[in-house]
């Protein structure tokens, strides 16, 4: 006992002691952040609930585009490193989500949500950290100008861009008289808004609209609502529920007379178009952002991309053929991080006071050519939307494989709005 | 579509619902009628079916008919050995003070739902139904899968009224529910009988969940509906009383169809609800149910 007690440090010499292991900390520790600490990037991954599956290949996606960044030199010749945060795909959990990836751990930036409830329940969060917020959504929530300074989109199209651009080719060959089949919300509306005002342009109309809870869990019910003279069903469906929605549909119709299909890929990503009971999808075409199914002309940049994620030319995992990827929508994540690297390097990023200089720099960019950073095509960047514009694909379900037979310009996917995001205060 | 074929279709599809909806609400009635307890995890016991079932169907060598019919058998056995073990380790220590078995089953269903997203995973998996056949009707097509969920839910309940009607066990099972300090005193070990009861009920949620998984997939947040569902019939029909159950459930299923495909699925659920406010305002012990 006493040797114990002789071992006790007076409290002048812990005091010195203190100091002297502070200094020594504090000073390399100065000039880490100066040169190589890495950059943290904040990534809000709907790891559980109903954008699961979505989540999975986020990660992947993610995970694989951080490798190429790294073994690139990094940002600035900083090491980069991802922090992957689930939100349950819940709204209320998103805005959590952004404050812990931002507050507690000192994110520089914060990016990667999808579904749009959860994006429009974070995205003012973001805003009111001052953190930049770049999502991989598709909803028009970005462009339309109802988010902030902070919030920006430019890895993926968006909704209206998608669809407007998809009408023309779906009154010219397939039919005038659509019925559109979405989920009922804020993603779902963005189809049934602006894909009804792009028929309607063509000639066209939508005559019966059937909005389906995205929670739902059977679906036959909705079906006989299809009116009998409706020449193209238009269907996009999300959540866990995906496979049983495309299934019943296929037996609803069964080998009677069926209206032409075309439908928004999101009904089947993660989902084998080869599954027992999808075979009346012959035939019928899909909208993706990136086409699953490597085409026989995919360029360089394209197959180093689907190699380095990890994805076989049908599109699944190459470690598992029964796991299906999201790709039509993955890409998204990919192009964002290496905007971020571009923005970051751009602006000369140091740290964290550099945030707005990051938003500022990305507002700057324009033009994107297709390189490995922007596998899935050339795009334009819109700062005033904070919304990037790209090329959409048609493909045909051909053998149970998905096969495109249209490519639309990045014209045909362009519209007006009165958004300037730029004129906000940050 | 005309109305005769919308009406036929909105009845199959009451009936498979209804089917469906009665096996998973006698399981939460016969726990309540013989143990008091409100199995707020019941709804958890019907994910943990589904959930098993594709473990089982998955690992199951052969066609998907050989994996299915295992998983009829194994998962009502397990989901039973669990609910068996929750009610010998939980309830029971409880002494089946209902306000206190409502807490403990709220953390069990947590406790369920959670392992079932650590060791399953959070996305929604098909099991592949043991037969393909689609019928063709003049007017629409339908799954020949659903109508065979509904026999063999009929086949099920018949079985479980035999059990409870026709057997020592079942005479057992109403003695304790009837007065379970005279039950104990003529010798039957009643707490025996309530792990079994709530093994039973448990097993007959994971049974509707096996034959619902080719229809819908297994995914972890899957038992909320059915909680609700079985809640709303067992309430209706009158908490404890399986012929109230069963109509019930024929009630709700089939307007449950209809509204759905004549007017919006939102409304049907909005009047199920109102009509259990309703029954519990001026009825409530249930349209069976017996005054205490």
């Amino acid at each position: 006992m006493t040797r114990l007690i002789g071992m006790t440090p007076s409290r002048r010499g812990l005091l010195k002691g203190m100091a002297a292991t502070a200094s020594a900390l504090a000073l390399p520790g100065f000039v880490q952040a100066q040169s190589s600490a890495p950059i943290k990037l904040g990534f809000q991954l709907h790891r559980t609930g109903i954008g699961a599956a979505y989540g999975r290949w986020y990660e992947r996606t993610t995970q694989a585009a951080l490798k190429v960044v790294n073994d690139q030199g990094g940002i600035n010749g900083r090491p980069v490193e991802v922090i992957f945060e689930d939100d349950g795909t819940d709204p209320k959990r998103g805005a959590e989500v952004v404050e812990k990836l931002a507050s507690q751990a000192g994110c520089d930036a914060i990016f990667g949500p999808l579904f749009s409830h959860v994006v429009i329940g974070s995205a003012p969060r973001a805003g009111e950290l001052k953190v930049p917020y770049l999502v991989c959504s598709e909803g028009y929530h970005v462009a339309s100008g109802m988010l902030n300074r902070w919030t920006m989109q430019p890895g993926i199209t968006d909704v209206r861009a998608q669809v407007s651009s998809m009408a023309p080719w779906v009154a010219n060959n397939l039919g005038k008289k659509v019925t559109m089949v979405f989920p009922d919300y804020a993603f779902g509306h963005d189809h049934r808004d602006y894909f009804t005002a792009a028929i309607q342009a063509q000639g066209g109309e939508v005559i019966k609209h059937i909005a389906i809870p995205p929670t739902e869990t059977s679906f036959t019910r909705y079906l006989p609502q299809i009116p009998k003279e409706t020449e193209v069903l238009y269907h996009v469906m999300v959540g866990p529920a995906v496979l049983t929605f495309v299934k019943e549909l296929g037996e609803f119709y069964g080998t009677g007379a069926r209206p032409e299909i075309f439908g928004f890929i999101d009904s089947l990503e993660a989902v084998d178009t080869a599954s027992p009971g999808l075979e009346f999808l012959e035939g019928t075409h899909f909208w993706e952002g990136n086409c699953r199914v490597k085409q026989a002309d995919a360029s360089e940049n394209e197959a180093f991309y689907r190699m380095a994620v990890g994805v076989d030319d049908n599109g699944a995992s190459v470690s598992d053929a029964k796991d299906i990827s999201t790709y039509a929508h993955m890409f998204s994540c990919w192009e964002t991080l290496f905007i971020l690297k571009a923005g970051m390097e751009a602006a000369g990023y140091q740290g964290v006071a550099d945030r707005q200089k990051l938003v500022e720099a990305i507002e700057a960019m324009t033009t994107m050519p297709e390189s490995a950073a922007h596998p899935q095509g050339d795009k334009v960047f819109n700062a005033k939307m904070h919304q990037v514009f790209g090329h959409q694909n048609i493909s045909k379900v051909e053998g149970g494989k998905l096969v495109r037979v249209y490519r639309t310009s990045i014209e045909e996917t362009m519209y007006e709005n009165d958004t300037d995001y730029t004129a906000m205060s940050f | 579509m005309d109305f005769g074929p919308f009406l036929l279709l909105a009845l199959m599809e009451g009936t498979v619902m209804a089917a469906v909806l009665a096996l998973t609400a006698v399981g939460l009635s016969l726990v309540f009628g013989v143990m008091r307890v409100v199995n707020v995890a019941h709804g958890e016991f019907f994910m943990l079916g589904a959930v098993i079932a594709w473990f089982v169907t998955h690992y199951m060598p052969g066609p998907p008919a050989v994996g299915f019919a295992a998983a009829l058998v194994i998962c009502p056995l397990l989901v039973g050995g669990v609910a068996a073990l929750s009610d010998t380790l939980i309830l029971k220590r409880l002494n089946y003070d209902p306000e206190a078995t409502i807490v403990a089953t709220i953390g069990l269903s947590y406790i369920f739902q959670q392992a079932a997203l650590t060791f399953y995973g959070p996305d929604a998996r098909p099991v592949e139904a043991p037969f393909d056949l689609r019928i063709q009707l003049p007017w629409f097509g339908y799954s020949g899968y659903k109508i065979a969920v509904v026999v063999a839910a009929i086949v099920i309940l018949l079985a479980v009224w035999l059990l409870m009607t026709r057997t020592r066990a079942g005479l057992i099972m109403r003695a304790t529910q009837l007065d379970r300090t005279t039950a104990r005193a003529f010798g039957i070990n009643v707490d025996r009988v309530y792990a079994a009861v709530f093994a039973l009920g448990a097993g007959l949620a994971a049974v509707a969940a096996v034959l619902i998984v080719p229809i819908q997939q297994a995914h972890y947040l899957m038992g909320h509906d059915p909680l609700l569902l079985s809640f709303i019939v067992v309430i209706i029909g009158g908490l404890g009383s399986l012929r109230g159950t069963l109509l019930a459930a024929l009630v709700i299923g089939l307007s449950d169809g209809v509204i759905s495909v004549f007017f919006s699925p939102t409304l049907a659920k909005i009047l199920a609800t109102l009509l259990v406010a309703m029954v519990l305002v001026f009825r409530p012990q249930g349209l069976f149910g017996v005054k205490q």
